[in-house]
């Protein structure tokens, strides 16, 4: 072993050189992070005011740097965050480590903007119920740099560390009301779940590692797209791509979600649908196409199958659901299907940038529609203090706007033209189309039944507010805080916009990733 | 001298990481739970560490430390949640946190 360390150690060690500027977007959230945590050490419950404040306007300071950096690679250049000097060479050399691609930096701008979105919709939630925790702000933060550094990262320890990161604090968020026994069943669950799916994907990663050597990507992808391919990295690549599976709640890892969408407080819920999903998303994009590119005969029949079965039993199992955020659960393991279903054809090179775009564009899309749907439920529970669907009828008789912005958020959601999730699932059903495959018609198909069945119950939430009678008459206006106020406007524009106008936006989720080898 | 083969360390491996699978999905108790995660994350330090001193590349044991920190942290929070369990529900069995369904 000793003389294994004196080999590995042979060449004099020299320090990369690191690309601050690259780097900035996390540094800037990393201390957000440290002094929300650091505020609340200090000054306790008299920082109750400001933290959220700080907390928002943080992360609109981190668009930024994050726009600096996209100037930069907007034109298809590539930022390495370290690089190293070659001994003979002049110039240092890109580490395939932590790369900034456009892909990379699009991503990171949704998360920060959820991130915003979020915050804007717990500003009133966390300071008017009966729990007052501290930590909620800094715990969100952290769990935003993890997704921050999932965009980014290009090697497995990269890809585990940032996993953890966004997890462990998404784990106490969820049982956040610390007293409420449902609080506490949906954190357990969750946790339960997502420590078990991270077992499960590092046991894969081990294996992977084993057989090509490297933990980096790109070699991993030289290794396994190669003849000598062996049985160990196809174990190696499902275990992985089935520990994302739970965290983007795909069916059959899906049981977790309901619960713990009911059970977490519903800003928390908004989060973990939107942010912690696509950060899923993003893992599973990142390893299909950089590092299991030429694998396509293990993981698309592998993704088929995810997509059709979420997109079916996500649906069913919605279409009776009577409680809103269970229903949404559902309804988001539904989507889960439609926005995995490009990656069962992504293997086809002809496509495969137009299948990567589409997810894109589709994550893009369902975080504006999705926070804006509970952003409304966040709003009407105030007046109603639930979350049943059958507590929001009549609620076009007192809070019309709410109900109208409702209907776009739910009718994006079923995707009926001209909404933006009307776009989002037509470039889905085009894509699997254009691979002129059996599986890729075969998988049109289910998309296109699918979408009809959501519309049932998305639709019948809508005739519930517009078309029944207020409970017991009360016809008292909801009283929407201009907080709330924001993240509706901000969310419904862009599902307007994306679309309206889908070419001003679309240039936005055009991205291309450099698939390795 | 006995040979030390790769082979080895990989079915002891295979074996915890069995073990731990069947405990997390079989067993109802939570501290049990838990300890049957460690099993399946220490299954993963031990392929690494093999994979690592057979091939000569340092990158498996570097995984490894990291495994170690962060299962550290993951059991802290686990621990964190079984304790308030306890607190609100007076128990520590899983199969009795089951107030939502459908």
């Amino acid at each position: 072993m000793l003389d294994l360390l004196a080999q590995a150690a042979q060449p004099e060690f020299a320090r990369p050189r690191i690309d601050w500027f690259a780097l900035s977007p996390e540094l800037v959230l990393l201390s957000l992070g440290a002094l929300l945590t650091l505020l609340d050490v200090v000054f306790a419950e008299r920082a109750k005011a400001i933290t959220s404040a700080i907390a928002g306007l943080g992360l609109v300071g981190v668009i930024i740097p994050l726009v600096a950096v996209w100037t930069r690679v907007n034109d298809g250049d590539v930022l390495y965050a370290f690089a190293e000097k070659k001994p003979g060479a002049t110039d240092p050399v890109g580490l395939e480590h932590y790369v900034i691609d456009e892909y990379a930096i699009v991503m990171k701008i949704l998360f920060v903007l959820v991130g915003y979105v979020v915050v804007l919709l717990s500003t009133n939630y966390v300071a008017e119920g009966d729990y007052w925790e501290s930590e909620y702000y800094g715990l969100l933060i952290s769990s935003i740099l993890g997704m921050v550094v999932m965009a980014s990262a290009r090697d497995l320890i990269g890809i585990f560390v940032a996993l953890e990161l966004l997890s462990i604090p998404a784990y106490l968020l969820a049982a956040w009301r610390k007293r409420d026994k449902l609080s506490n069943e949906a954190g357990l669950k969750y946790y339960l779940m997502g420590v078990f799916a991270s077992a499960v994907m590092l046991y894969g990663m081990s294996l992977l590692y084993g057989t090509t050597g490297s933990t980096l990507l790109v070699d991993i992808s030289k290794a396994v797209g190669g003849r000598e391919s062996s049985s160990i990295a196809t174990l190696g690549i499902v275990f992985v791509a089935v520990g994302f599976a739970f965290k983007v709640s795909a069916v059959p890892f899906h049981n977790w979600a309901p619960d713990t969408y009911e059970g977490a407080p519903t800003p928390v819920t908004a989060f973990l649908a939107v942010a912690s999903k696509t950060a899923g998303f993003v893992a599973l994009l990142t390893l299909v196409y950089v590092g299991f590119w030429g694998r396509g005969d293990v993981y698309e029949p592998l993704m088929w199958f995810l997509a059709a079965a979420s997109m079916t039993i996500g649906n069913l199992l919605a279409l009776r659901q009577t409680n809103f955020v269970r229903m949404m659960a559902y309804s988001g393991v539904a989507q889960t299907g439609f926005i995995i279903a490009p990656l069962a054809v992504a293997g086809n090179g002809d496509i495969a940038d137009a299948a990567l775009s589409t997810t894109v564009n589709y994550l893009a899309i369902y975080a504006a529609m999705n926070l804006g749907a509970f952003g409304v439920l966040i709003a009407l529970a105030r007046k109603t203090r639930s979350a049943e669907i059958s507590d929001m009828r009549g609620a076009f008789h007192y809070a019309p706007g709410l109900t109208a912005v409702m209907t776009v958020f739910l009718f994006s959601l079923a995707g009926i033209p001209p909404i933006g999730g009307w776009f989002a699932k037509f470039r889905v059903f085009s894509v699997l189309v254009q691979d002129d495959s059996v599986s890729g018609y075969l998988l049109a198909v289910v998309v296109a039944v699918n979408s009809v069945i959501a519309l049932y119950y998305y639709a019948s939430v809508a005739r519930t507010m517009w078309a029944d009678e207020a409970p017991d008459g009360d016809l008292t206006p909801v009283n929407v805080p201009p907080s709330l106020v924001a993240a509706l406007g901000i969310t419904v524009a862009i599902t307007l916009v994306f679309g309206i106008l889908p070419s001003v936006v679309g240039d936005f989720t055009d991205v291309s990733l450099l698939a390795g080898g | 001298m006995t040979e030390v083969y790769l082979n080895q360390f990989l079915i002891l491996a295979a074996v915890l990481f069995s073990i731990g699978v069947y405990g997390v999905l079989a067993r109802r108790n939570g501290v049990m739970v838990l300890m049957s995660i460690e099993l399946i994350l220490n299954s993963v330090n031990i392929n690494l560490v093999a994979f690592s001193a057979f091939r000569g590349t340092l990158g498996g044991e570097v995984f490894a430390l990291f495994v170690i920190a962060v299962a550290a942290a993951e059991v802290g929070v686990g621990l964190a949640l079984v304790l308030l369990l306890y607190r609100n529900s007076k128990t520590i069995d899983f199969s009795e946190v089951d107030a939502m369904k459908g």
